[in-house]
């Protein structure tokens, strides 16, 4: 639907916007081996993220699943480059359109953050500035990273107003944060992000702390968002009602590991990980007859092993013995499964007819 | 849900008439808050209407789930209920006794019997009060007779009855996760065997794979103690796991109320409609194939609501006549379903359609370039 959006709104010279053009087909986004440590003075480093690959090609929504704690925040943040520099190690690499990130100059960084790439946090109050207004807000990302003057800008953050839903955008320019419904604030933090239309959209929870009716638009706007102009969107969330909605492609963390990794069809019919699958069960369906007891899993995120010593689900798994305790699980491909359906399990839930490729043991 | 209805008709007093096993009745209740203006002079400029005249019952031994989205009034009505809020106007009977009539002495004495599990169990559990000390307190409280020794007993069967541990008891909040300190607020709540317990947004703050394990452990703890629950969720399908009766709040007024498997299989109300299709199922085919009612706009002020229907801003279905100058009563469209909506039979038949302008966000926005 390109005639939604004037040629006004796109201002053709550019400096920095779209330097770098990437192939179609090929990942926008490509992470890999990513590691991220937190450090503190007389305490054990905490490894948060371990080892995670993940690529979001541009028109692809990419989930990244997990409960808290699972390090899928984190990872959003390392991409960005937003995690404080003293006490946090990042390794591996992370690449946006091949350019590397990781170990860029801040201030390279800085420039691409905002243009090239940006991201939608969770809490809109608390991510949006409550003394200056919106249209402010709006405007200095885009004075800051192309060179349109003060009433051109100004035109242009009204229309990114109307263009994600706000009603009455001129009025609504002059508003304060707490002016502004929910919703409202969701749709502006949307906006400020969309504002140099950047080529990698990071979404974290964006519709976490909003009603589903709410919930329903705003994913709305980000699927058209997404399908009009091509943009790569790395969709971080807990909701798999949200995943299955949305997402091209799921990749499953948990405790800092990728655990599964699927297309979305492929992940919601055939969850290879235990996790997943007790994830999927444990989940109460509106479409599901009522009155079986739901099946959680039991125990909490917090109930861990460390991944140098074995599965860290596996206190939590049903299937868990002593194939379990194998340091070097790898994210594998299956037998029985279509290539890039990805697991790190010791006994898979597999379909009937396939078996393990390793593991001969009865999952 | 056959083992369920058992232990609920077990658990039920001799029923004489079929009024009898209604436990909780509520009737025209209304709570509004006044807005004040004004330094010095405290002037009541206003009032939010949060509750504005909600009528249930609720039977022994079911579950009575209450949505709605933030703002409608939902958890002011079950504080309402409990006379956590004070309300303005309507009534409130448990058991046939007047809440609303009772003074504080007696209110007190009747809150054995009504109780209150919160969202946040982080801030819903005193830091300082070890798990024990907290249970002990309603113990306490209301002076259950056989001291501190029988109070201990008493605490550690708490624990066993909501799976925790013996040694919790003498552990603090902070050292339990989410879904632990649920379970202990929950204990807290069922010290003393109450009858009703209201649960406001019971299992939001947990992690997913943890809900499940809270919901399993009401419903339980239901077949076990013959509780009676009124859930407030916006979560509609834990609403639809648990509930016997779900009733849908739209700013101040239930707007449907019908039995769970009913409301389900034949929600009536717009909102309902458009409320349901906007849940994300987690199945890839269920959502590619769903047809989608987007509602435009936000919730309107409490303060201020709509005239007529208080939908009809919002509302995909809205006609030109009745909508907006009429209130719609509430009318029993099957056995016990109930609906306030003037064209509810026209929106279930499909003579009336959901305008698609009407509900596009972004088709008004092309018009508006047109």
């Amino acid at each position: 639907m390109p005639d939604r959006r004037p040629p006004s709104a796109v201002p053709s010279a550019r400096p920095g916007g779209g330097a770098v053009p990437a192939p179609e087909g090929e990942a926008l986004l490509e992470v890999r081996d990513l590691g991220v440590e937190f450090v503190r003075r007389g305490a054990e480093p905490v490894r948060a993220v371990d080892g995670v690959s993940l690529s979001v090609r541009p028109g692809e929504v990419r989930g990244l699943v997990g409960e808290s704690g699972s390090g899928k925040s984190v990872t959003s943040l390392a991409v960005m480059g937003l995690l404080p520099r003293r006490s946090s190690r990042v390794t591996g690499s992370v690449r946006l359109a091949g350019t590397e990130l990781l170990g860029m100059a801040p201030k390279r960084l800085a420039a691409l953050r905002g243009d090239q790439m940006a991201m939608v946090f969770q809490d809109p109050m608390s991510s949006l500035n409550p003394v200056v207004p919106i249209g402010t807000q709006v405007t200095e990302v885009l004075r800051t990273h192309t060179d349109v003057d003060r009433a051109a800008a100004r035109d242009e953050a009204e229309d990114l107003l109307r263009r994600v839903g706000i009603p009455d955008p001129r009025r609504r320019l002059r508003d304060y944060p707490h002016q502004l419904s929910g919703g409202m604030r969701q749709r502006a933090l949307i906006a400020i992000a969309l504002a140099c239309k950047p080529r990698l959209l990071i979404a974290d929870e964006p519709t976490t702390a909003l009603d589903v009716t709410i919930q329903a638009q705003v994913l709305e706007l980000l699927r058209q968002l997404v399908g009009e102009t091509g943009t790569a969107m790395l969709l971080i969330t807990h909701d798999l009602g949200v995943v299955a909605g949305l997402c091209d492609d799921v990749t499953v963390m948990y405790s800092g590991r990728v655990v599964e990794e699927a297309s979305r069809r492929e992940l919601f019919g055939r969850p290879a990980h235990r996790y997943t699958e007790g994830l999927l069960a444990s989940v109460p369906r509106m479409d599901a007859p009522r009155g079986e007891p739901l099946r959680p899993i039991p125990g909490t995120p917090r109930d861990l092993l460390p991944w140098s010593r074995a599965c860290a689900f596996a206190p939590r798994c049903a299937h868990a013995d002593r194939a379990c305790a194998d340091p070097d699980l790898a994210l594998r491909e299956l037998q029985g499964l279509p290539a890039g359906h990805l697991a790190r399990c010791a006994h898979p839930a597999l379909p009937e007819s396939a078996a393990p490729v390793t593991a001969g043991v009865g999952a | 849900m056959s083992a369920r209805e058992a232990a609920g008709t077990a658990s039920t007093r001799p029923a004489e008439g079929t009024d009898d096993d209604v436990l909780l009745r509520v009737r025209g209740l209304q709570v509004h808050f006044p807005i004040k203006k004004g330094l010095l002079l405290d002037r009541t400029v206003g009032h939010v209407r949060a509750v504005d005249g909600v009528d249930l019952d609720l039977r022994r031994g079911q579950t009575y789930g209450l949505v709605g989205e933030s703002g409608c009034g939902k958890s002011t009505l079950g504080r309402a209920v409990l006379r956590l809020e004070e309300p303005t106007a309507g009534s409130v009977e448990l058991d046939g006794q007047d809440v609303l009539a009772l003074g504080r002495g007696e209110l007190r004495s009747l809150r054995r019997r009504m109780q209150m599990v919160f969202q946040d169990p982080m801030s819903s559990l005193d830091p300082r009060q070890s798990v024990e000390s907290i249970l002990t307190e309603p113990l306490r409280a209301h002076g259950v007779p056989g001291g501190p020794a029988a109070w201990r007993e008493r605490v550690l069967e708490l624990l066993e009855v909501v799976g925790l541990p013996a040694s919790a008891a003498a552990r603090y909040p902070h050292e339990f996760s989410g879904g632990q300190r649920q379970r202990i607020g929950i204990a807290r709540a069922v010290a003393l065997s109450p009858d009703l317990v209201v649960a406001d947004e019971p299992v939001s703050a947990l992690d997913v794979s943890v809900q499940a394990q809270v919901v399993n452990l009401l419903e339980e703890l239901q077949d076990r103690l013959g509780l009676t629950y009124l859930v407030i969720a916006h979560d509609l399908a834990v609403v639809r796991h648990i509930s016997d009766v779900v009733g849908v709040m739209y700013l101040g007024v239930v707007v449907e109320q019908a039995p769970s498997d009913e409301l389900y299989a034949n929600p009536l109300h717009p909102y309902t409609l458009s409320l349901m299709s906007a849940i994300p199922v987690p199945d890839p085919a269920v959502e590619d194939s769903r047809e989608r009612i987007l509602l435009t706009g936000d919730l309107p002020s409490p303060a201020n609501p709509p005239s007529g229907c208080r939908f009809h801003t919002r509302c995909p279905f809205r006609q030109a006549t009745r909508c907006h100058d009429e209130v719609p009563l509430p009318r029993e469209l099957a056995p016990d379903h109930v609906v306030a909506c003037h064209w509810a039979e026209e929106v279930r038949d499909g003579r009336v359609r959901a305008s698609s302008a009407s509900h596009d966000p972004t088709a008004v926005v092309a018009d508006e370039r047109a």
